[in-house]
């Protein structure tokens, strides 16, 4: 047998469900990891081994009075460690979303998703370091300090949930919850060798997750399978009365078949996504998965995306405007912080200029500004309408295509500081991701090789709206036919 | 695009921010920066294309106006940082 932290989730519940493991057992193993090289990579902001262990005991509890009375199915992740991105709220721990502003804030309730994965009977043995509100690409924003990638401690882990991204990297947990609002859970995936998925928009109830930008915001699970990530997706997805924009459709059972056989799937491989400045081993290692495909019985096309060199204005200008409206809420009033004892517009101020770090503050302000009056039109009505272009380059391609193959980001992960002081090349990271949250199509990422340093190399498949089941087909074969997703970094254990 | 410092003291004002000088002068720069290459939307032409509102086809999202069990008092103002007689406490607006 391998070692426990080797597991897969589904070789992990199996273990626990067949005595071989208790819950109890395997959240300790993780818990001890944690303990030994939470220090260096640095990915949780909030540790709950109480709660953990807790919930483990719970768990293995539920397991020796369901075997002397079986009723129905086992929980389907019962007893199974897990971490929970800081944007998403669990009920009496503190949620900071990596700022200052919430330090304090203790959610009284669950978010939906968080809740599903607890009613499968998960273990949360914390809550993983974010970019501030999400708003960044490599966690070097979050107010509790940068989270290092376990394949290289000098470089960071993506973002921004780079926090769930390490932690399933350096095999802490077998999976984590994260967000993607511009490519949030595909980039640190790609970055730290692991699969993530951003579902469509509106398949995952948002309720309880702290608002960035509510048009293009979706909560996603990271593991280190498509198997994995295809089992969490299918509890969190559905509809939710609390979430409006959560669609009352059903989320089919997900089916994979023992042989990888991708005979009948058209692949579109768009030619705006190999562009000059692609990191070259990059795109060597994304076509290398498409012939892969192909091999595997996929049809392949090139196709074009022909607004996809707008998306990084249109997101610019949009995520911003609808954070700035979001984040008016914190004004030191009903929680977070609160400084100053002036009037009441100074108290809002003064709370939120000594909240809120520099690039939420440069959001806010970047989408004040397009909002403005004088500027709407010109700025974020203009932004919509290219938007429309975008979701209409996905419908024409998905017309003669099934799924489109692309890469993540241009590059495997940078050093930690390369982009401080300039922004606008942090945001050029997010090239190759803003385009399905714009367009609300769902994304998978996964392992498809190393760079020259050992550094993994990411792709992504999108598809059409609630066609992750086409995703996890193709992410689920290619995985069969090769082993990237089950290389493991090499951390010192002290 | 280039911003002028009283136009960021504005979209601060605007955003109920109080920013130091430097961060001023910083974001004048980056924002004039990041507005540059939003430019290249500018020129394109998008008379007849209607912005997108959502990208979820429009549905009727109204529900039964029932009664659900919310919060209670005490976890509503449990993360207040300052309440007086169970209500939220702010300086006076009227003197």
């Amino acid at each position: 047998m391998r070692e426990p932290v080797e597991f897969t989730v589904l070789e992990a519940v199996q273990a626990i469900q067949k005595g071989q493991i208790s819950s109890r057992e395997l959240t300790q193993v993780c818990l001890q990891r944690i303990t030994a090289l939470e220090p260096t990579l640095r990915a949780y902001i909030t540790l709950t081994p109480d709660l953990a262990m807790a919930q483990a005991d719970a768990a293995d509890k539920f397991l020796a009075e369901w075997r002397q009375y079986p009723q129905g199915a086992l929980p389907p992740l019962l007893g199974l460690p897990i971490a929970v991105k800081d944007v998403l709220c669990l009920a009496n721990v503190r949620c900071t979303c990596g700022s200052r502003i919430l330090e304090n804030f203790i959610p009284p309730y669950s978010a939906t998703a968080v809740e599903r994965l607890l009613s499968a009977g998960v273990v949360v043995t914390g809550k993983t370091n974010t970019d501030e509100f999400a708003m960044g690409s490599s966690t070097e924003n979050s107010a509790y300090g940068a989270t290092h990638n376990p394949w290289d401690l000098q470089r960071v882990p993506g973002g921004s949930s780079g926090g769930s991204a390490a932690v399933v990297a350096a095999r802490l947990v077998f999976a984590a919850m994260g967000t993607d609002t511009g490519g949030s859970v595909r980039q640190p995936a790609s970055f730290c060798g692991v699969t993530g998925l951003k579902p469509t928009y509106g398949r995952v109830s948002r309720y309880g997750l702290v608002a960035y930008g509510s048009s293009l915001d979706c909560i996603g699970p990271m593991a280190r399978t498509t198997e994995d990530v295809a089992l969490l997706y299918s509890i969190m997805a559905g509809y939710d009365r609390r979430d409006a924009t959560s669609m009352d459709l059903p989320v089919p059972p997900i089916q994979f078949s023992d042989k990888p056989n991708l005979k009948g799937v058209r692949v579109g491989v768009p030619k705006e996504y190999f562009i000059s400045g692609i990191q070259p081993e990059v795109e060597k290692a994304v076509r290398q998965a498409v012939a892969l495909m192909q091999t595997l019985g996929a049809e392949i096309h090139e196709i074009s995306l022909p607004h996809t060199h707008y998306a990084l204005p249109v997101y610019y200008l949009i995520a911003p405007a609808e954070a700035s409206a979001n984040l008016a809420r914190y004004d030191g009033v009903r929680y977070g912080l609160r400084e100053s004892d002036g009037d009441t517009l100074e108290l809002f101020r003064n709370s939120r200029g000594a909240g809120f770090g520099p690039e939420v503050k440069r959001r806010i302000m970047l989408g004040t500004y397009a909002l403005s009056a004088g500027y709407y039109d010109a700025y974020y009505a203009q932004a919509q309408k290219v938007r429309t272009l975008i979701k209409r380059d996905f419908e024409t391609a998905f017309e003669s295509v099934d799924i489109i193959a692309a890469p993540v980001a241009p590059t495997t992960a940078f050093p930690i500081g390369r982009h401080s002081g300039d922004p606008l090349a942090m945001y050029l990271e997010d090239i190759f991701t803003l385009t399905a949250n714009l367009a609300g199509v769902p994304g998978l990422a996964f392992p498809v090789g190393f760079d020259e340093h050992l550094l993994p190399i990411g792709m992504q498949i999108m598809g059409p709206h609630f066609r992750e089941d086409l995703l996890f087909k193709v992410g689920h074969a290619y995985q069969q036919a090769t082993d990237w997703h089950q290389k493991m970094p090499l951390l010192e254990v002290s | 695009m280039t911003l002028t410092l009283a136009e960021v003291e504005h979209i601060a004002e605007l955003a109920r921010l109080t920013l130091t000088d430097e961060e001023k002068e910083r974001f004048r720069e980056q924002l004039s920066d990041i507005l540059d290459y939003a430019d290249k939307l500018l020129a394109l032409d998008t008379g007849e294309i209607p912005p997108t509102f959502s990208v979820l086809p429009p549905r009727s999202v109204l529900r039964p106006d029932r009664p659900h069990p919310g919060l209670s008092l005490e976890e509503l103002l449990r993360n207040a940082p300052q309440t007086e007689q169970d209500q939220f406490r702010v300086p006076p607006v009227l003197e």
